[in-house]
């Protein structure tokens, strides 16, 4: 049935969250008839179970998300490497990997990036194929052969006319590309480039080899492959390496399906809200990954605390537990000595508000029960 | 009751050498400790006025008893200055920083005060002023003339550990402290320490507190001789040195030998700081064990930190081996009684309760439960003796405490380490048993993670009625049922208990009334239903799933796919030829056959629905019956598993050695296909990378096909496949290895490469890459494996122990980080999550405000649910 408009309101206006909003609509809706009377009786009935579902105050939620995610830690497996989706591309997982998001790693050890294209491109194999090519970074041995030549003391590269026609790149591009790179002088004759270096010594050919072979000629820097993949209907660019920024450019690429595992880059490109977000879905597909459940709740406390004050942050010494306010509780973490003696010459005061602290004291801890200040007064007070 | 005294905040500083000099008790200037008579000498390392640790003596300073006294400082007057090493990389800073003239900081005073001002509110949000702090020296350091009084200043080269020397000339510590007094109060400000707690003058030492004996007690060996605390020879080598020295600059001696001795110095009190300096040797005992000195107390695991001051030591504790009783209840622990009789409750006695004490008084300690102890209103203690029990008895007043002995009931806090979830530790009620062991309901294992292959746990006994209420509202076994982390049961049944409800209520099970009573004899179940049925004899006979519908409560509907549902295209429903479908209406069984979908660990719909539907206090009841009643199933037929039950029939033998073989012949066609260079490369990947994944493609499909031929014959009837399918125990899997074939062994995902030259072992010839060169296995347990092929396996083994071991030491540590970053946060009235400091981290907690172990409640299939109720409701 429809909803009058009243009852809406006041569904909107009811303290719930937004799924259960939508739930109790969609719910009401299919059914076929309800009273005012029902109406009421199933709102109230959803409000008090959610209530009743609600975090008490006082509730240690930190210690419970740091150990939901850390007891499961014991059953994952070490196993670096999976062929995690596409055969082709390693990817880090298990263990390994969520330690490594945990960190807050600069560079995972394996970045790689999952494209999606706008819908004409990611239709279509040849051009979703064309995007990728124009992706992956090409080196000069994609193109071709690179020999020495020890009697002219040169290096002779040898184009390749199809590569090139099927990179989209020619032979005077990559000359210029040469030329830029390594400031040398570029012979180029037809699909043959000879180049030789400033000094004619044995050594200088073949470092001058070497750098020749790490130029990028065409393509994002650092992405050392992309792989096509067809995923329902549609196809999807799966990379080794990772360039946010850059990939977000290219013609073709939908920059807001488009993701990275790369935390920080996120944070650099998209902000630290995204990078939240990048930190709940990395973490909760590692573990799903494994066959583990684990509420998202306690994923996004540690997502949290990482961001909270607009850096990505580790957790440990050089990051939360390094910033907490309590001296005991730094030095007893880790780095002890050196805690202590730079809070001695700040003059620090530790207000014993944390959990550690107040353990090494020996008092209640502030959490839980503990954090609970009434007083019962007397009988004789109560009575009089 | 007195008001228990608390410590509100604690700040940290540097102590002043007057302050210090006007707190210690005594100078001390003899390296001697102790005289020929063993009495401590005064001015000495000892002397009674820093504390006593030799029973029988008072303190001179306090008049305490040793374990009373907590000991004084003493202090040592140094004849000249020394860096304390903590303070080097500060001391270097500093002096690059001031003017060498006029020890002012060489900065503007507009610089000055926009420093200070930035430092300042970065305390008053509680934020790390270090940053700043590092700029205002980088800054200072880039002057060459003083702004103030313009002299030039000079580089100053610091040379590991401890010497500054200043164009050629070494700074002495004496040079330095001169400098550092004329700083003035402003400047040190900005230089980010508190002129009132840390003038940095104070960070070379001019007197060396000695501390107090309680924290150095010496040990009297066997022999009679003293052996004393590492500490303590330090601080005899300090006080030799310091004397020496003092000696030869009164004697004039050349200022050659004064620089050694200085030099000696330093050294002493640096190792007496920190014996670990770079560069400085450590200071070694004669056996040539390096001394422990006072930063090497105190980091590290088993440091003061974290050994002594996070982690504590109890009373009231009990350890031993733990073992299983399904007769217990799940909220319930076997005590041995040896235990009981040395573990106590304190009961205060009052008017009401002075008689019901008085009896246990009287019983004395050897008669549980007794009593062990008595303590009078005036805080006497007396040991109650099978001699003194009934006097004292009698003597009992209002107001005394008894430590009466542990008895059934108590409630106590049980525990598994490691303690890696909250419920590591549960609270159990008491039930006092004879032999030696800790006994538990083995449907609590998963919680504590807990086997009895020689597993010990911890039992603690609450001794205050607040933490006993605690215990038992928030700790207590049933209140855990449900694991925060997701939501769902952590406790429920393994092992047997799963394959008793499988055999008891798969398809339909008959019993006789005998057999029914035998059933239920054990469960506190009083009503029989009508029987299913009468057999050929007229006898009446029960179904299994009635059987189990008896422990179910009213009401409860459910309907869902077991565990060992095989997920057929077109689901059957109700209609499963493999009973697979379970249906429960209002508390009946209907269809379908209980396994570890229903009520195992972890998954336990059946627990799951009961706990949220009804309480604890139900499913706890309903986990009791159960394992009672699973347990009675099994043992109604009996179960076990031997070596016959891997036997295959002769033709499966057969098909599974025609599966290998064709396995191993394919791989040999792919390696041919590779050496005459007609293998496909796969996108991205190299031929060599290329014919391995289609090797281990080939092989893992052949023991898949092995598996599949074994499980053909092997039927419910055997005992393996029940626990399997059932989800009590193993696999498919595991089946398949003892019975038909072991398969590929991995080395990090790859076949077995590793060994000689281009060959694994010397069995077989260079450059094979066949399967057997390589690692499979194509023997099945049963059969028993060739050399080669234990040996691979012993490889594959090998590895899973390695990634074991470091596993555990790896997330433990990631353990260890995230309760340290997370363990202050907390939810607040307002619904926000704040740490210490007030900083808000969410504003709501998980976005919803809703506690992960009740999410159900505020799910949107729950508010479905109540819609159906409710309109339900309405129109019956």
């Amino acid at each position: 049935m429809k909803l009058p408009d009243a009852w809406l309101k006041r569904i909107e206006d009811l303290d719930l969250p937004v799924s259960l909003k939508d739930a109790l609509k969609s719910g009401l809706e299919e059914a076929e008839s309800v009273t005012e009377e029902q109406f009421e009786r199933i709102i109230k009935e959803v409000v008090e179970d959610y209530e009743h579902a609600k975090v008490e105050p006082c509730e240690a939620v930190g210690v419970v998300a740091a150990q939901s995610i850390g007891e499961p830690g014991t059953q994952m497996t070490m196993r670096t490497f999976h062929y995690a989706g596409v055969a082709e591309i390693n990817v880090t997982l298990g263990l390994p990997r969520l330690i490594e998001i945990v960190d807050a790693r600069k560079i995972p050890s394996t970045p790689t990036m999952t494209i999606r294209l706008l819908p004409e491109y990611a239709s279509d194999r040849d051009m979703a194929r064309e995007v990728a090519w124009a992706i992956e970074a090409t080196s000069i041995l994609h193109l071709g052969s690179i020999a020495t030549d020890l009697a002219e003391m040169n290096v002779v590269i040898e184009l390749n006319e199809d590569a090139m026609a099927q990179r989209k790149i020619t032979a005077e591009e990559v000359a210029e590309k040469l030329r830029d790179a390594t400031g040398l002088a570029v012979d180029q004759n037809g699909n043959t480039i000879i180049m030789a270096p400033e000094e004619p010594s044995y050594r200088e050919l073949l470092q001058l080899v070497e750098r020749i072979k790490k130029v990028t000629l065409k393509g994002v820097d650092g992405i050392k492959r992309v792989v096509i993949r067809k995923e329902g209907d549609e196809y999807v660019l799966y990379t080794e390496g990772s360039s946010l920024k850059e990939v977000l450019e290219f013609e073709g690429v939908d920059p807001t399906r488009t993701k990275t595992n790369n935390i920080n880059e996120i944070c650099e490109v998209l902000g630290i809200e995204a990078a939240r977000n990048a930190i709940i879905n990395e973490a909760t597909e590692t573990l799903r990954e494994q066959g583990l459940q684990v509420d998202v709740r306690h994923i996004m406390l540690v997502a949290d605390i990482m961001t909270c004050d607009g850096d990505v942050k580790q957790i440990g010494r050089h990051g939360v537990s390094g910033e907490k306010a309590s001296v005991l509780a730094r030095a007893a973490f880790e780095v002890t000595v050196n805690h202590i003696l730079d809070a001695a010459i700040r003059g620090d005061v530790d207000d014993l508000k944390g959990v550690t602290e107040n353990v090494i004291v020996g008092q209640p801890i502030q959490l839980g029960t503990g954090d609970v200040q009434l007083v019962a007064k007397r009988i004789d007070e109560v009575v009089r | 009751m007195t008001v228990p005294k608390r410590i509100g905040k604690i700040r940290f500083g540097l102590i002043s050498p007057q302050e210090f000099r006007k707190m210690s008790v005594v100078k001390v200037i003899t390296a001697d400790t102790y005289d020929d008579d063993g009495f401590p000498i005064e001015m000495g390392l000892m002397d009674p006025r820093l504390g006593v640790i030799d029973p029988g003596l008072r303190c001179r300073t306090c008049g305490g008893r040793p374990g009373e006294c907590p000991g004084h400082f003493g202090h040592i007057d140094l004849v000249a200055p020394v860096i304390h090493v903590g303070f080097a990389k500060l001391i270097r800073k500093i002096l690059r920083a001031i003017c060498r003239e006029c020890s002012k900081l060489m900065l503007s005073e507009v610089e000055k005060k926009e420093f200070l001002r930035q430092i300042r509110t970065l305390e008053d949000l509680g934020q790390p002023t270090e940053d700043v702090v590092n700029r205002v020296f980088a800054e200072a350091r880039k002057h060459k003339e003083c702004p103030y009084c313009g002299a030039p200043q000079k580089e100053i080269k610091f040379e590991r550990p401890l010497s500054y020397i200043e164009d050629g000339h070494k700074l002495t510590p004496a040079d330095i402290r001169d400098r550092f007094e004329r700083i003035s109060d402003e400047d040190i400000m900005v230089m980010g320490m508190n002129p009132e707690t840390a003038r940095p003058e104070w960070t070379i030492l001019t007197v060396l507190p000695v501390p107090p004996v309680t924290m150095r007690p010496s040990i009297t060996l066997e022999s009679g001789q003293r052996s004393e605390d590492d500490l303590t020879h330090k601080l005899v080598d300090i006080i030799r040195i310091n004397q020496r020295f003092q000696e030869n600059r009164e004697a004039g001696a050349p200022q050659l030998i004064i620089e050694d001795l200085w030099e000696l110095l330093q050294y002493h009190v640096t190792t007496f700081m920190d014996n670990t300096v770079s560069g400085v040797p450590p200071a070694r005992h004669r056996s040539g064990r390096p001394l422990k000195t006072l930063s090497q107390r105190l980091k590290g695991k088993e440091g003061r930190f974290r050994g002594s001051l996070s982690g504590k030591r109890v009373n009231f504790s009990a350890r031993t081996v733990i073992s299983p009783d399904p007769n217990l209840s799940i909220n319930e622990v076997g005590v041995p009684i040896e235990v009981a009789k040395e573990l106590t409750v304190p009961i205060m006695v009052n008017p009401r309760n002075i008689e019901v004490v008085r009896k246990y008084v009287m019983r004395g300690p050897d008669n549980h439960p007794g009593v062990n102890y008595v303590t009078r209103a005036d805080g006497r203690r007396v040991k109650v003796t099978e001699r003194n029990c009934q006097e004292v008895a009698q003597q009992l007043e209002v107001g005394w405490k008894v430590d009466r002995q542990l008895a059934d009931g108590d409630i106590v806090l049980f525990n598994r380490q490691p303690s890696l979830h909250r419920m590591s530790i549960m609270a159990h009620r008491v039930k006092v048993m004879p032999y030696k062991t800790f006994r538990l309901n083995p449907a609590v294992c998963p919680p504590y993670n807990a086997d009895f292959d020689g597993d010990e746990m911890n039992l603690h006994v609450p001794q205050t009625e607040e933490a006993r209420a605690e215990a038992e509202i928030l700790m207590r076994v049933q209140e855990n049922i449900l694991s925060p982390r997701f939501g769902g049961p952590i406790i429920g049944g393994i092992h047997d208990y799963v394959t008793g409800s499988f055999l008891l209520t798969h398809k339909e099970r008959r019993l006789d009334k005998e057999k029914l009573m035998e059933v239920l004899k054990k469960i506190d179940i009083d009503e029989i239903p009508d029987p299913a049925g009468y057999d050929e004899n007229g006898e009446p006979y029960w179904t299994g799933k009635q059987i189990f519908s008896l422990i179910l409560p009213k009401g409860l509907n459910l309907t869902f796919k077991a565990d060992f549902c095989s997920n057929c295209p077109v689901c059957k429903g109700e209609d499963c030829e493999n009973d697979a479908y379970v249906v429960i209406r209002n508390g009946v069984l209907l269809k379908g056959t209980i396994d570890a979908e229903a009520v195992g660990a972890f998954k336990g719909k059946v627990i799951d629905r009961i706990i949220k539907e009804y309480d604890p206090g139900v499913a706890s009841q309903f986990l009791d019956r159960m394992t009672l009643l699973a347990l009675r199933g099994i043992m109604l037929a009996g179960f076990s598993f031997g070596i016959s039950d891997e036997d295959v029939p002769k033709e499966a033998a057969e098909q599974i050695q025609d599966v290998t073989r064709s396995a191993k012949e394919s791989v040999q066609k792919l390696i041919e296909a590779y050496r005459a260079g007609e293998l496909e490369p796969l996108p991205g990947r190299t031929l060599e990378e290329t014919l391995e994944m289609r090797i281990m493609q080939t092989l893992g499909k052949a023991r898949d096909a092995a598996g599949q031929i074994a499980g053909r014959y092997l039927g419910l009837d055997n005992s393996g496949v029940v626990m399997a399918v059932s989800g009590a125990r193993g696999s498919m899997l595991n089946l398949t290895q003892m019975a038909a074939c072991v398969g590929q062994q991995s080395v990090r995902g790859e076949r077995i490469k590793r060994g000689y030259t281009d060959r694994t072992l010397p069995h077989f010839k260079r450059g094979d890459l066949g399967a057997e060169a390589h690692g499979f296995v194509e023997s099945s347990y049963k059969k028993g494996l060739s050399p080669t092929e234990f040996f691979f396996h012993a490889i594959g083994g090998r590895e899973g122990l390695v990634d074991t071991a470091i596993r555990t030491s790896q997330s433990g540590y990631l353990q260890r980080r995230l309760v340290n970053a997370l363990q202050d946060l907390e939810v607040n009235y307002d619904g926000t999550v704040r740490e210490t400091r007030g900083m808000i981290v969410q504003f709501k907690y998980g976005e919803d405000g809703v506690d992960p172990s009740r999410r159900d409640y505020a799910s949107p299939e729950n508010v479905h649910r109540i819609i159906k109720k409710v309109l339900a409701g309405e129109n019956a």
